[in-house]
């Protein structure tokens, strides 16, 4: 499952860096949020992976480790809100600018 | 009191809160408010350096939860000096911008008052990822500020901004969960105790994650190569929010100080003083590249953010000498620089104001409608800047060269600064005569009818810049508690004891 694990998220990172190199904002976006995913179930995984283990202790002998599940969840709403923000400025930009490009102006030919 | 280490998280989150629920209130009453609870700021944070003069460390737990288990708030020299730093150049930033700049867009007051509640939370957390979560605060209030006033470069140099500091983020969360998943813990002082303990073997991915988090960082303080979004976010940004984040590249100097002598410090094992031999050369090439802004700048503020570059450059030369004598010459040279930028960035704008159309860009213009007084600020600034004597910025500068021990190192700092001090004198006397003196007096020209400066600009501009006077004159008392500050900082027994039980 690691190796799996490992990989996924590995492919999700280097998408999103892809998609950020690309500065145009539309495909920036999405490649922050891919990014942010991978990121987020890496701290998960920090927690240690295991199947059927509850995050509450005494209800069987192993348990999960709680903390790293409040930080994702924490990471996810404040990565929610910078994302929200983004494209907020990104429309602004696309209206004032009058462009995607994220330096406000098309390369120069 | 107990609880005196909240305050300046709580007064900020209450008056930022308040204004937001107030927000049909008219300008005046919401000006009012939030000028109440910024100028109490500076009552509170000069108690609190009064308290920790004591060399005692003081924590809070939030909640009443103990460390390691629960987020505590850590009181150290430090973090007082800090704080009071942040209240200090707040209190005029606001001064100066309730004179118009809060006019220009809605809500300008809570996103100033959510700024401060960030700064100060990440000066006082000992929490990596409370560090992180007042990181953001800070940084969403920043993106808001940074855009106030809604012009189209605003929006194009908002989006490097902002885009830079979301990677920047990512890179936090990796780095503070590869820690939590080798070590455990979150605190930063049980972190310092583990990685202490940490066997050999994980000694490799726990300096990975060190370094993500100099990458991180570094990305605040505008360290060189990862400085190329502050120049045009600075330059754009409204006068009082360009000078409030004067102490924005200050949080991140702060944080890789705070990280990188407690957790990665002399007692850490494998990878003690894991920055030895990285930021050094770091430091200088930030000058350097910083200086070279500084010559290439074609328009004042721009040239203002290089000296920001410039300035993030010397303390990271006095922090990567890590001896008390570095770590307080760093520390004195970050309140000057903190303050006279802050002013600086004020008088560009008074400066702009006169200037009609050519605004900041350094061609020739019309004269001011104020060349005397103006220009005269501008020369006190600039020496101070630069580092030359009388003022703070020459005192800073000379405990930095006499900190570091002669050979190598020695030379190659002593030849940046000092080659580096001309070079800004040369571009600082340029920009000076072409805005005051080589401007051709015409009194058919419009200019001249431009209105006078503001009283209470200029008098925020003013305490700004003579700080850097007052550092001079109290550099005695202040040398004191700085290299007490730098030593306890050195001094990493009493931080391990925080964990369990502690004094909290």
């Amino acid at each position: 499952m690691e190796a799996v694990f490992a990989i996924t998220l590995g492919i999700m990172a280097a998408s999103g860096v892809y998609l950020l190199l690309r500065a145009r904002i539309f495909p920036v976006v999405m490649g922050l949020t891919l990014l942010s995913y991978a990121v987020n179930l890496f701290i998960f995984a920090m927690g240690r992976l295991g199947t059927g283990v509850p995050a509450v202790i005494g209800k069987s002998t192993e348990y999960g480790d709680p903390l790293p599940q409040a930080l994702v969840l924490t990471a996810i709403v404040i990565g929610f809100a910078m994302t929200a923000f983004v494209l907020v400025l990104a429309l602004r930009g696309l209206g004032e600018l009058r462009t995607d490009h994220v330096d406000g102006q098309e390369r120069r030919k | 009191m107990k609880h005196a280490l909240i305050l300046p998280i709580l007064l900020p989150l209450f008056t930022g809160g308040l204004l937001l629920v107030l927000h049909q209130l008219s300008l005046t009453v919401k000006r009012a408010i939030s000028m109440l609870a910024c100028w109490a700021l500076l009552p509170i944070a000069i108690w609190l350096v009064l308290l920790a003069g004591d060399g005692e460390l003081r924590t809070y737990a939030l909640g009443g939860w103990q460390a390691p288990f629960g987020i505590v708030l850590v009181l150290d020299r430090l973090a007082a000096l800090m704080l009071l730093v942040n209240a200090f150049l707040a209190a005029f930033a606001l001064l100066y911008a309730c004179r118009g700049d809060d006019e220009q867009g809605p809500n300008f007051h809570t996103l100033f008052q959510f700024q401060l509640l960030g700064i100060n939370g990440a000066f006082l957390t000992g929490d990596l990822f409370n560090l992180f979560v007042f990181f953001e605060i800070l940084l969403i209030a920043s993106y808001a500020l940074l855009l106030h006033g809604n012009s189209a470069r605003q929006v194009s140099a908002g989006m490097h901004y902002v885009v830079l500091n979301l990677l920047g983020s990512s890179f936090f969360l990796i780095g503070i969960s590869m820690l939590y998943g080798l070590t455990g813990t979150l605190n930063m002082a049980d972190l310092a105790v583990r990685v202490g303990n940490a066997d050999a073997g994980r000694a490799p991915l726990i300096a990975a994650a060190g370094f993500l988090l100099l990458v991180v960082f570094g990305l605040k303080a505008a360290m060189v190569p990862l400085h190329l979004w502050l120049p045009k976010a600075y330059a754009t940004a409204p006068a009082s929010v360009a000078a409030l984040f004067a102490i924005m590249t200050k949080v991140g100097i702060y944080a890789i100080l705070r990280v990188f002598t407690l957790i990665f410090g002399s007692t850490a094992g494998a990878v003690a003083n894991l920055l030895d031999g990285w930021l050094w050369p770091l430091a200088l090439v930030t000058l350097a590249i910083g200086i070279l802004g500084v010559l290439a700048a074609r328009e004042l503020r721009q040239m203002l953010a290089q000296l920001v570059i410039v300035s993030v450059g010397t303390l990271l030369a006095g922090i990567a000498l890590g001896s008390v004598q570095g770590l307080s010459a760093a520390l004195y040279y970050l309140i000057h620089s903190t303050m006279v930028a802050g002013g600086l960035f004020l008088l560009a704008d008074l400066i702009v104001r006169q200037r009609g159309n050519e605004g900041g860009r350094l061609v020739l213009a019309a004269a001011l409608r104020q060349p005397l007084l103006l220009g005269s600020l501008f020369f006190f600034g600039a020496i101070s800047v630069i580092g030359l004597p009388p003022f703070s910025g020459f005192l800073g500068k000379l405990m930095l060269l006499r900190a570091v021990e002669p050979g190598y190192s020695a030379l190659a700092l002593w030849s940046i600064v000092l080659i580096g001090g001309l070079g800004m004198v040369v571009a600082m006397s340029r920009a000076g005569s072409l805005l005051f003196w080589r401007a051709a007096y015409d009194p058919k020209d419009e200019s001249i009818h431009a209105p006078k400066s503001d009283g209470l600009r200029l008098l925020a501009c003013i305490a700004l810049l003579s700080c850097s006077l007052l550092l001079v004159i109290l550099a005695k008392p202040l040398q004191t508690y700085i290299q007490a500050t730098a030593a306890q900082l050195l001094d990493l027994a009493p931080y391990r004891q925080i964990v369990g039980g502690g004094n909290a």
